[in-house]
C-alpha cells in the first residue's frame, strides 16, 4: 500500500548543483562548444603528431625548395625543402605545451600570493600588492622579453619568462576571489568553531575562487600562446631547426613575395587556436557568473 | 582632490622603487660575468677584468651597486651601453619619438574604430551589428600583431603595391612618406587596441543607456540619436578614456613586434636588437623607462578621470 502511494507521488526533482548548471551553460553557447572542439583537436594533432604527419618536419630536401602547395605537400615547402604541413602539426606541440606550461607556472605562483594576500591581509596584502604594481607596470612582452633576453633563448626559459609575466594577473584574480568568498558567513563560521587558519584557507576559500581562476586561465593560455610565438618569432623561444609557428613565420617573412604560404599557414594555426581558448573562457565566464553579460 | 592626488602620487613611489628593484635583479639573471663581455679579446687579462669590474662597481656587495646603479638612474644616467658605447638615455631619447608617432597613430585608429564599433554593438544589442562587431573585435584579439602585419604586407605591398613594405622616414623630414610608411604599422598596432576598446564601450553603453537620464531623455521626446550620442556616449566615455589609457602596456608590446615586422627604427626595434646583442644596460635602460611611462600613464588617466567626472570633485 505505501509502496503504491509513495509510486503515484510525483518525483521530487534533484537540485541541480552549481557545477552542472555551469555546465549546461556552458554546453547551450555553440561558438564556446565549437572552441573546445577545436582545442581538442589541435591537442589531438599535437599528441599523434609523428602517425599524422605525411613527412619529418626537420627532414631537408634539397628538390623540394620553396614548392607551392601541391597534393605532395599540401601547404607547400620551405626554404630548406622541409614540408609545410608536417612542420605545422610538430609546432603545435611546442605552442600548446608553452601555452599549458607557461600558464601552469604562472598559476602556481600568482594562486597562492593571492591566496596569500587577500586571507592574510595588513602587511602581508600591501607587501605583495606593490610587488604586483610593479611587475604589471612593465608591458607584459616586454618583460619577457627581457627575462627571456636574460635567461637565454630556448623554449624553457621563454615558458618561465611568460608564466613568471603572468603570475601578477593570477595573483590580481585570486586576491579579489578570496576578499570577495573570505567575506562569506560560511568562512566566519568555519573560523569561529576554530579551524587554523590555513584549514579556512585551503578548504572553505580556495574552492570559491577556482571558478574565475579558470576563467582567467583560459584566457592566459591564448595569451601565452601569443607570447611563445611572439618570441619565438623573435628568435627567443623554440631554437631551429625544431619547429614552431613563431620562429616559421620569422623564416617565412624572408621570403614573402616568393612563397607567400610559408607566412599563410602558421599564422592561421595560431589565429585558430588563440580564437578557440578566447571563446571557451569567454564561454566559461558566462557560466560561471552569469551576473556578468 | 588634491589630497587625492598627492596620495597617489605617493603611492606610486613604491611601486617605481621595486620596479627599478626587479629591474636591477633582472641584470643578476644573466649568464656569464659582465665583465667578460665588456672585456671582449683582451678577457684573458686579469687587470683587464679587476679595472672593469671597479669601473662598474661590479666589485662591491650587491645593495651597494643597487644604490651606485639608482643614484645615476636618478641623475638621468642610464649607463652605456656595450655595444656602441653612447648613454643609454640619449639611445632612448632618440628612439622615442619614433615609437610615439607610431603609437599616437595607432591610438587615433583603435579610437576611430572601437568606439563606433561599441556604440553600434550596444544600440543594437543582442542583434546582428552586435553580433558581428563582437565577433570581429575577437577575431582581432586573437590575431597575432605580426601576422597580420605580414598579412598586410603580403597584401598591401607586394600585391597591391600601394605602400612601402618596410622602413622609416621622419614626420619632419618627409611627412607624407612619414605617414606612408607608418599608417600600415599603425593600423596593425591599432588593430588589438580597437578590439579592447570595442568591447570598453560596449559594456559602458549598455550601462548608460539603462540609466534614468537616458529614460527622461527618451520622453523627453528626443531623436534616439541625440539620446544616444549626447546623453548616453558623454558618460559612457569617462572609464573607456581611463580604459583606455591604461592599453599603454599593449602598445608598447605590441610596438616591439610591429617594428621589427616593419624595419622601423624605433624603440620596440632597440630592445630586440640589444636583446641580441646582448647589450644588457640597453634592455635594463628600455624596461624602466617603458615601466616609468607606464606608471606615470596611469597617474594621468586616474587624474584625467576625476578631471572629467564632476561627481568624483572635491572627494
Amino acid at each position: 500500500m505505501s509502496a503504491t502511494i509513495a509510486a503515484a507521488a510525483p518525483p521530487i526533482p534533484r537540485a541541480r548543483s552549481p557545477r552542472e548548471l555551469a555546465l549546461s551553460r556552458f554546453l547551450h553557447r555553440p561558438v564556446a562548444v565549437a572552441g573546445l572542439v577545436v582545442i581538442v583537436l589541435f591537442i589531438a594533432v599535437a599528441a599523434f603528431a609523428p602517425l599524422i604527419a605525411p613527412y619529418d618536419p626537420i627532414a631537408t630536401s634539397w628538390t623540394a625548395i620553396r614548392k607551392a602547395p601541391s597534393v605532395a605537400h599540401w601547404m607547400g615547402t620551405d626554404e630548406n625543402g622541409r614540408d609545410v604541413l608536417s612542420r605545422v602539426i610538430f609546432g603545435a606541440r611546442a605552442s600548446l605545451m608553452a601555452g599549458v606550461v607557461s600558464v601552469l607556472i604562472a598559476a602556481g605562483i600568482g594562486v597562492p600570493a593571492g591566496l596569500l594576500a587577500g586571507f592574510a591581509g595588513g602587511w602581508t596584502d600591501i607587501c605583495l600588492s606593490r610587488v604586483v604594481d610593479a611587475m604589471l607596470a612593465c608591458p607584459f612582452l616586454i618583460l619577457a622579453i627581457a627575462l627571456a633576453a636574460f635567461l637565454g633563448p630556448d623554449l624553457t626559459n621563454a615558458m618561465i619568462a611568460i608564466g613568471v609575466s603572468t603570475a601578477p594577473r593570477f595573483m590580481r584574480v585570486a586576491r579579489a576571489a578570496t576578499l570577495d568568498a573570505a567575506s562569506n558567513e560560511y568562512v566566519e563560521a568555519a573560523r569561529a568553531l576554530g579551524n587554523p587558519p590555513w584549514r579556512v584557507a585551503f578548504r572553505h576559500v580556495l574552492p570559491n575562487i577556482v571558478p574565475p581562476v579558470l576563467v582567467q586561465g583560459t584566457l592566459a593560455i591564448a595569451a601565452a600562446i601569443i607570447a611563445e610565438a611572439s618570441l619565438s618569432f623573435l628568435g627567443l623561444g623554440q631554437q631551429p631547426p625544431a619547429p614552431s609557428w613563431g620562429s616559421m613565420l620569422n623564416a617565412a617573412q624572408r621570403f614573402l613575395s616568393q612563397a607567400p604560404w610559408l607566412a599563410v599557414f602558421p599564422g592561421l594555426a595560431i589565429f585558430l587556436v588563440v580564437l578557440s581558448f578566447n571563446l571557451v573562457g569567454d564561454g566559461l565566464r558566462d557560466a560561471l557568473d552569469p551576473r556578468r553579460r | 582632490m588634491s589630497g587625492n592626488l598627492g596620495g597617489r602620487i605617493a603611492q606610486i613611489i613604491p611601486t617605481l622603487l621595486l620596479v627599478s628593484v626587479l629591474v636591477f635583479c633582472l641584470q643578476q639573471l644573466m649568464p656569464g660575468d659582465p665583465a667578460m663581455i665588456m672585456a671582449g679579446e683582451e678577457r684573458g687579462d686579469p687587470q683587464v677584468l679587476a679595472q672593469i669590474r671597479a669601473e662598474l662597481w661590479l666589485d662591491r656587495p650587491l645593495p651597494v651597486q643597487y644604490f651606485h646603479w639608482m643614484g645615476n638612474v636618478l641623475h638621468g644616467n642610464l649607463g652605456y651601453s656595450w655595444r656602441i658605447r653612447e648613454p643609454v638615455a640619449q639611445l632612448i631619447a632618440e628612439k622615442l619619438p619614433v615609437t610615439a608617432q607610431l603609437g599616437f597613430m595607432a591610438f587615433a585608429i583603435a579610437v576611430l574604430i572601437g568606439v563606433p564599433a561599441g556604440i553600434v554593438a550596444a544600440v543594437y544589442r543582442n542583434k546582428f551589428w552586435d553580433y558581428l562587431a563582437n565577433a570581429i573585435g575577437l577575431a582581432g584579439l586573437s590575431t597575432p600583431t605580426f601576422w597580420l602585419g605580414i598579412m598586410l604586407i603580403l597584401l598591401v605591398s607586394v600585391d597591391l603595391g600601394w605602400l612601402p613594405p618596410s622602413g622609416y622616414v621622419g614626420l619632419f623630414e618627409d611627412w607624407r612618406q612619414s605617414l606612408a610608411t607608418t599608417i600600415m604599422p599603425a593600423f596593425v598596432l591599432g588593430n588589438a587596441i580597437a578590439a579592447i576598446l570595442m568591447r570598453h564601450t560596449r559594456s559602458a553603453m549598455l550601462t548608460a543607456l539603462d540609466q534614468d537620464y537616458v529614460r527622461t531623455a527618451r520622453a523627453k521626446g528626443l531623436s534616439e540619436s541625440v539620446v544616444v550620442l549626447r546623453h548616453a556616449l558623454r558618460n559612457a566615455l569617462i572609464p573607456v578614456i581611463t580604459l583606455g589609457a591604461l592599453e599603454l602596456g599593449t602598445l608598447l608590446s605590441g610596438a616591439v613586434l610591429t617594428e621589427q615586422v616593419f624595419s622601423i627604427p624605433g624603440f620596440g626595434k632597440m630592445i630586440v636588437d640589444a636583446v641580441f646583442n646582448r647589450d644588457y644596460p640597453v634592455v635594463q635602460g628600455v624596461v624602466l623607462v617603458t615601466a616609468f611611462l607606464y606608471v606615470m600613464l596611469n597617474l594621468i588617466a586616474d587624474v584625467l578621470y576625476v578631471v572629467i567626472n564632476p561627481r568624483l570633485r572635491g572627494a
